[in-house]
């Protein structure tokens, strides 16, 4: 059996990759999307890694809905950066911001 | 070394060198594309943790919808590629300075933490027969049947807005506007005239 801090390490290694890839993929909304699926594939890694050292699979019915709310959440936002791109002919962070504050 | 780790350790290393390659390529279909690949080979690694349903719906609904979706809008987008150093170099320090600290926190805190549990003491599993899909389609069904409702209505909302938002008006199109159709009412379209004589 394989120790569990292995599996831990690795989603924790997969998660702060996406945090960086948000924080350098300034220029790309949909790169920056795609960290986001990233960090939710961790968190379900997380939740299936759990549910298996602890003998219980109310973690993969966890993962489950995870993907449910993923899939409608990635259309929403994908739908979202269509309608963005129409009205901005950019996708970059930095034309966003129309407040000067 | 038994065979377990070894396929761990080739996949998880396999897996980290792809997701570096999401977040580090110009092109966002090659990240696209190696987002893929770490989909594929984080189903592998669901395999090896006995997750054999949730494994085969990664790479059927991931990869073969919400990733083939992604493809869809980096082909659609008319995007120029390669032109983002400036900001790359700019938040590159920051990056790696969250990576670390993340990284050194969190495995800090389980090495710590999950190695002096006994998981053999707290283990409640509800066996209904050997098969992964039969016991997770049990569960789903009896004990957590409303959430799989709410579930169902969330994509419903999914499809909704995504058809709202990106819906485009074409004034060639010929349809009736149902709203003013109901509210049309005798008055305004029939006009009698009496009192006219040859």
């Amino acid at each position: 059996m394989i120790p569990i801090s292995y599996y831990l390490i690795l989603s924790t290694i997969i998660f702060t990759l996406s945090i960086a890839g948000i924080f350098l993929n300034r220029k790309n909304i949909l790169v920056l999307l795609m960290s986001l699926e990233l960090m939710f594939l961790s968190v379900n890694f997380n939740f299936i890694i759990l549910g298996n050292y602890l003998g219980d699979l109310t973690g993969q019915v966890f993962v489950f809905f995870v993907l449910t709310v993923v899939a409608a959440e990635s259309a929403i936002g994908l739908a979202l950066l269509i309608v963005l791109f129409r009205n901005k002919k950019s996708i970059d962070v930095d034309d966003l911001s129309e407040l000067k504050g | 070394m038994n065979i377990e780790l070894i396929t761990f350790f080739i996949f998880s290393t396999l897996l980290i060198f792809t997701c570096f390659k999401v977040i580090t390529s110009t092109n966002p279909v090659l990240s696209a594309i190696n987002l893929v690949f770490s989909f594929f080979l984080s189903a592998v690694l669901w395999l090896l943790l006995g997750a054999e349903f949730l494994s085969i719906i990664l790479i059927l609904v991931y990869v073969g919808a919400v990733m083939v979706l992604f493809l869809f809008v980096v082909m659609m987008l008319d995007i120029n590629v390669a032109k983002k150093t400036a900001a790359y170099i700019k938040y590159l320090p920051l990056g790696i300075l969250i990576f670390i600290a993340f990284n050194a926190l969190i495995i800090y805190f389980f090495i710590n933490t999950f190695e002096n549990i006994d998981y053999n003491a707290i283990k409640n599993i509800e066996i209904i027969s050997d098969s992964n899909t039969e016991n997770l389609g049990y569960l789903l069904f009896t004990k957590y049947i409303i959430e799989f409702e709410i579930a169902g209505l969330i994509l419903l909302l999914g499809i909704i807005s995504a058809i709202v938002l990106t819906y485009k008006k074409n004034p060639k199109n010929k349809f009736q506007n149902p709203t003013s159709q109901i509210s049309a009412n005798k008055k305004d379209r029939l006009k009698i005239i009496t009192g006219l004589k040859e």
